[in-house]
């Protein structure tokens, strides 16, 4: 008389794959930073041989389909999970005192998410689609390898005030959303201990300043410079 | 007066419950299919006997005033449950958990019953285990166990001072697989207001839908009235605000006795009332009476310097401390029964004594136990040569693992912090041994119409042991009622199913509407809990600690006169066909009214103090209770007549003492 | 000491229920939350209006009954204590108390303050128990040891009173942390482990048909519960939820 619905449906199994793909989106903006550090240091050849590797390398762009599907599936879930949680209680209290129990981004993921998704798809407009579908100039490296030029893209693209302060605020969101999921999506698989999820706790903490930051120093860097 | 008769099965003592099991005829499955029982009440009693009646087969309808089954009234015990499982073995046996029981009650219980208790209260602690209560448990992984009031050994098992939660909770889970199967429907929010009474058997009851008001029809081959105890009467208790009388007063009019409804516990270790609009008391477990020692001063400047706040307890040295109890009882110590705790209190007190502002309490301290642990813990830490710092600190961290919720408890109602001042504590209201009559089947004098746990008088005489009533409760309803119930039931494998549309039922209805329309149409203006408070004060002065003829004949008119004003002045809003709490309390005062009249006509009847009930007539110089066991070793059953509380006639089960000598008690 | 009380109102299911102001005096600041409404209560009945209507019966913090929410949090400003054990000395003279029911749909408004909260009743018939008969036939209680760390774990996360403050207090109205105390208690002693996979499957399965939300870990039941049950329970049942659905069939 097994009732298990296995790992979809369930209320569990939900958030089961929030968190494995939110950790997945995780690794991704560690590798995703890496690469754009040489920004940073202003090397195009680094840079554009990372975006041409990223386009190109097979076992990547397998890993690239995974990503978009993470990004759907999270996105998707996560705004199936908060309508649910909006209709758990229909009617609302006159005074709720939220903070006096738990901190603002746990409170706030659906609209930190929700701004992540639209800088997302900004995002992706302008430097994926471009990428892949628009014009992009081309360029020779020392070897005369012939390279798309995404970094001058990239620098055009910050060196506008508003577009490198939309990222900056959208990289607050993503730290904030960050600042909660991280440990969260640990709690959610259940790998709780005490002895290390205090660990855990401080590296997400770590992990929701730091990479948001860097992330976010390129545009700043750039358009300071 | 008539002789009553308790059913009590032939031969020796140890051997009664046995063969009387061995003897019980049985129904077969296929039948038990077609028979209904209803059990009114899901405490440890209810829950257990409606979850084992309906795992044998029986169709069962259960009912509770609360919201859900778990919520019971048992909930709240802390302290822990008594077996005789000797696992400490320091001597315990059936035997002795038999012999400190009957002692404990002043010998004003049944042999048998209480034999067949001890019996099964092994049982008990295995059913429990099975179920995943979770037990305190020792470093080895074995059952703890600790020692309570009257008793010698350590038999009892705790769960932190949750043990009563621990316990409904194992039996809530019983229940509740039961009602997922179907085999119980479960009545939550549903008050039962009428027993409905077929051809002298009970075959039924009215109901009242608390939700919608709407009052219901309930038709069965028996009825288990498991519904506590009716400590309320005095208004403030430890009881739960809801605790009341009115399913058993409803059987009492009905033809069930009722047996030595005076005698009731007054609890030692409880927080003493601080203002007029208290509704309820609070308990601290009987368990720390274990490690803490109770005092008032010994010099009435002292005591009287505390009450105005000019000194604190921790001002008076040891030899200023007058530790009444170990002084007066040097064998118990501390750890004397109920009752005599309780009136030490209450004497010390009235002698001008008492430590707070009303001058009713005393102390209870913890720093020679903080001490003493403390000691030990850094003897066993290897700490040489500690600093009394740092062994109050090791010995307030052993008393916070002991009895940890119970400080935090008393901190939370109190504001004062136990570990660095004494406790304050007065006796209060606490279990009624008295209750609906049943003979050694647990069925009352309406054949079909069962008593089981606190609702009923049978085990625990004039006073009630610590941890015993769990003990009784459990052990009533999964190992006796169903055996004894499916013999009533033997009988009714022809009946078929009870029509709720006879005059009967019709009649119980009416008479429940009637009474609810009457009081929704007073013309009154004082609310219920006026009344309540005055009868509680009543029952308080003049059939509390120390009774009397004369406060008693007071008590009885002064009963009479309130209840002929609660009818007149009373006031209750809202509407019958709703959720109406006030119309809920209405009818519960009522019946505490007539109660609490009966209860004092049974207490000026037994002329003799015993146990909790203690004439002031019968004392010794000492100021012992005297008790009179020519004279008055019996039950005292009382049977309603004349449609009035005070005109009941009493009935006598004498008690028959085969296996114990009477003896004056004595903790000295 | 003296209130001004902002109290929900709401007659029956139906009824839209709207926010009444009341005052009190003659409060005192040992008066127990649930003392100051009686007096509110019995000043009601004086001036012919219906009184609030709330649950509550043990006064003492174990029966679970009582349940209001207090200035924007369950059990209101206290830690670790329910309605009934909050004093008023928690509060200062001249205070504004808002008072409003535990919300969620799956705590139906009966009336005023009282909701239903049968669907924890039926979370642990789901499978809140051992199967075990009544029988006077079973092991002896000592015939299975237990180390005194898991037994004292099972009894900390059997300390749930099922008051609901949980869910009133979850933003998502989740019933996670009542519902893994359980699983919890029994995954933890060896008595219960033997049926833990079915349980599990089945009261989740019960809590999400209930129309409880999910949970987004915010830890906010933990802070509110007035038995302070961890939100490790909660880990555990995730964990144990997700083994069971990776092994079953
Ligand atoms: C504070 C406190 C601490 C205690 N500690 C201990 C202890 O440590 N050890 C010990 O052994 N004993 C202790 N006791 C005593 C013990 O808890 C009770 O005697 C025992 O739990 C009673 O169980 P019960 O099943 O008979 O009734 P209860 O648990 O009182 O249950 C009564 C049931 O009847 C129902 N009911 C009542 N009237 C009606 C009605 N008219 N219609 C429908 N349903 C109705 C209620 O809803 C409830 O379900 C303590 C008692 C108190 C007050
Ligand atoms: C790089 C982008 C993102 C990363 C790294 C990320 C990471 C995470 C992580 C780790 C969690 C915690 C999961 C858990 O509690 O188990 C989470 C939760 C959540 N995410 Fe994201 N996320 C990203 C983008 C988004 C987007 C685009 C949305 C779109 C709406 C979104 C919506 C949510 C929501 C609603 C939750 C909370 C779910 C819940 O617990 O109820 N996230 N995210
Ligand atoms: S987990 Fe805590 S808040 Fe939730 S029902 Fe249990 S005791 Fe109440
Ligand atoms: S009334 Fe029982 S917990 Fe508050």
């Amino acid at each position: 008389m097994s009732t298990s619905r296995g790992l979809f449906g369930t209320s569990l199994a939900r958030k089961y794959w929030m968190a494995l793909t939110g950790l997945f989106l995780c690794s991704f903006l560690v590798v995703h930073l890496l690469g754009n550090l040489p920004l940073l240091t202003g090397n195009q050849e680094a840079f554009n041989a990372y975006a041409h590797f990223m386009t190109t390398f097979p076992l990547i762009k397998a890993v690239s389909y995974l990503l978009y599907a993470s990004i759907l599936l999270h996105s998707i879930d996560g705004l199936v999970l908060a309508r649910q949680n909006m209709a758990a209680r229909p009617a609302g209290y006159v005074k709720y005192n939220g903070a006096a129990n738990a901190n603002w981004s746990s409170r706030n993921m659906a609209l930190l998410g929700t701004i992540t998704l639209l800088f997302l798809i900004i995002h992706l407009k302008s430097f994926w689609f471009e990428m892949h579908f628009g014009f992009v100039p081309n360029w020779t490296d020392a070897e005369g390898n012939l390279y798309k030029d995404l970094y001058t893209i990239t620098v055009a693209a910050f060196q506008q005030t508003w577009y490198a302060l939309f990222y900056v605020v959208a990289m607050l969101g993503l730290g904030l959303h960050l600042w909660h999921g991280f440990a969260s999506a640990f709690q959610t698989m259940g790998w709780s201990h005490p002895r290390y999820t205090p660990m855990i706790k401080a590296l997400g903490y770590g992990f929701a300043i730091m990479v948001p930051l860097l992330f976010a120093s390129i545009p700043l860097y750039i358009l300071l410079t | 007066m008539s002789s009553l008769n308790a059913h009590i099965p032939e031969g020796p003592l140890a051997d009664k419950w046995t063969h009387h099991k061995a003897k019980i005829p049985l129904v077969s499955p296929a039948n038990k299919r077609r028979l209904d029982v209803i059990v009114v009440g899901t405490g440890l009693a209810g829950s257990a006997a409606a979850a084992s009646l309906a795992e044998l087969g029986y169709n069962v309808k259960a009912f509770c005033f609360q919201d859900s089954p778990r919520r019971a009234h048992s909930i709240a015990a802390q302290g822990g449950i008594n077996a005789a499982k000797n696992y400490q073995n320091d001597g315990d046996s059936t035997f002795r958990l038999f012999y400190d029981t009957i002692k404990g009650g002043d010998y004003r219980s049944r042999e048998a019953n209480v034999h067949r208790l001890a019996e099964v209260s092994a049982s008990i602690i295995d059913q429990c285990v099975a179920q995943g209560v979770p037990f305190a448990r020792d470093y080895g992984g074995l059952l703890d166990n600790r020692s309570f009031g009257g008793v010698q050994v350590s038999r009892t098992f705790y769960a932190k001072g949750q043990t009563g939660q621990q316990l409904l909770l194992g039996a809530y889970s019983a229940l509740s697989r039961q009602v997922a199967k179907g085999r119980v429907q479960m009545f939550a929010r549903h008050e039962m207001v009428e027993l409905v009474v077929v051809d002298g058997k009970a075959r039924g009851i009215i109901a009242r839908d608390l939700v919608s008001g709407e009052l219901e029809r309930h038709s069965a081959h028996a009825v288990l009235l498991c519904t506590g105890g009716y400590g309320n009467v005095f208004y403030l208790s430890t009881n739960a605000m809801g605790s009341n009388v009115t399913a058993a007063w409803k059987a009492h009019r009905k033809g069930a006795y009722m047996a030595n409804p005076c005698f009731t516990q007054i609890h030692p270790t409880c927080i003493p009332v601080s203002g007029h609009f208290q509704s309820k008391l609070t308990l601290m477990s009987e368990s720390l009476r274990n490690d803490g020692r109770i005092w008032v001063p010994k010099k009435k400047e002292d005591a009287e310097a505390i009450r105005s706040g000019k000194k604190k307890p921790t001002d008076l040295n040891e030899e200023d401390r007058d530790y009444y109890l170990e002084r007066r009882y040097p064998a118990f110590g501390n750890l004397v029964p109920r009752d005599v705790a309780s009136r030490a209190a209450k004497e010390r007190c009235d002698a001008g004594f008492g430590i707070n502002k009303t001058g009713e309490a005393v102390y209870l301290d913890f720093a020679s136990a903080i001490e003493r642990y403390g000691k030990e813990d850094a003897h066993v830490q290897g700490i040489h040569h500690p600093t009394p710092e740092k062994i109050r600190a090791l010995g307030e961290a052993i008393v916070e693992s002991k009895y940890g919720n119970l400080f935090q408890m008393y901190e939370k109602i109190t504001a004062q912090n136990p570990y660095k001042t004494p406790m304050m504590i007065y006796p209060a209201v606490h279990y009624t041994m008295g209750g609906i009559w049943v003979d050694y089947n647990l069925m009352t004098t309406v054949p079909g119409l069962f008593a089981l746990g606190e609702a009923n008088f049978s085990d625990h005489g004039a006073n009630r042991l610590g941890a015993s009533a769990l003990m009784q409760g459990l052990a009533d309803g999964y190992f006796v009622a169903p055996y004894t119930v499916g013999t009533y039931l033997a009988d009714d494998i022809q009946t078929g199913k009870i029509s709720t549309d006879s005059p009967e039922f019709a009649e119980a209805e009416k008479t429940a509407r009637d009474r609810m329309e009457g009081f929704l149409n007073s013309n009154g203006n004082t609310p219920v809990e006026v009344f309540h408070r005055e009868l509680g004060k009543i029952m308080w002065d003049q059939c509390g600690m120390a009774r009397s003829e004369t406060g008693l004949k007071k008590a009885i008119t002064d009963i009479r006169a309130l209840r002929e004003r609660f009818y007149k002045e009373v006031k209750v809003p809202g509407k019958m066909h709703e959720m109406n709490p006030e119309l809920d309390k209405a009818g519960r005062v009522a019946d505490f009214m007539e109660l609490g009249e009966l209860m004092c006509l049974d207490a000026l009847s037994r002329e003799e103090s015993c146990g909790g009930h203690f004439r002031e007539e019968h004392q010794s110089e000492e100021g012992e209770a005297v008790r009179r066991d020519d004279d008055f070793a019996y039950v005292a059953a009382w049977e309603f007549a004349d449609h009035d509380p005070g005109k009941a006639k009493l009935h006598k089960e004498d008690l028959v003492f085969e296996n114990v000598k009477l003896i004056t008690r004595s903790y000295k | 000491m003296k209130f001004t009380l902002n109290v929900w109102r709401q007659n029956g299911p139906q009824d839209k229920g709207r926010m009444e102001t009341y005052q009190v005096d003659q409060v005192s600041d040992d008066m127990s939350f649930l003392e100051m409404i009686d007096v509110l209560n019995e000043q009601l009945i004086h001036q012919n209006i219906d009184p609030v209507v709330f649950d509550h019966d043990c006064r003492e913090g174990i029966c679970g009954m009582c349940s209001m929410f207090i200035n924007g949090e369950a059990h209101g400003p206290g830690r670790g204590v329910t309605t009934c054990q909050l004093h008023m000395r928690e509060f200062s003279d001249g205070d504004t108390i808002t008072i409003e029911p535990f919300r969620a749909k799956a705590f139906p408004i009966i009336k005023d303050l009282m909701v239903d909260r049968s669907a924890f009743d039926r979370i642990i018939q789901a499978g809140g128990f051992v199967s075990v008969n009544t029988s006077g036939n079973l092991p002896d209680a000592n015939a299975t040891r237990i180390e005194k760390s898991h037994a004292d774990a099972a009894f900390d996360a059997a300390t749930c009173i099922g008051c609901g403050a949980c869910v009133a207090t979850c933003k998502n109205a989740s019933a996670m942390l009542f519902t893994s105390a359980k699983v919890s208690q029994f995954a933890l002693l060896p008595q219960g482990q033997v049926e833990a996979s079915e349980r599990v499957l089945h009261m989740v399965n019960q809590m999400d048909l209930e129309g409880f939300g999910n949970c987004t870990n915010t830890g906010a039941c933990e802070v509110e519960c007035p038995k302070g049950i961890s939100i490790e329970n909660i880990a555990r049942m995730n964990r144990e939820y997700l083994s069971v659905s990776l092994t079953t069939k």
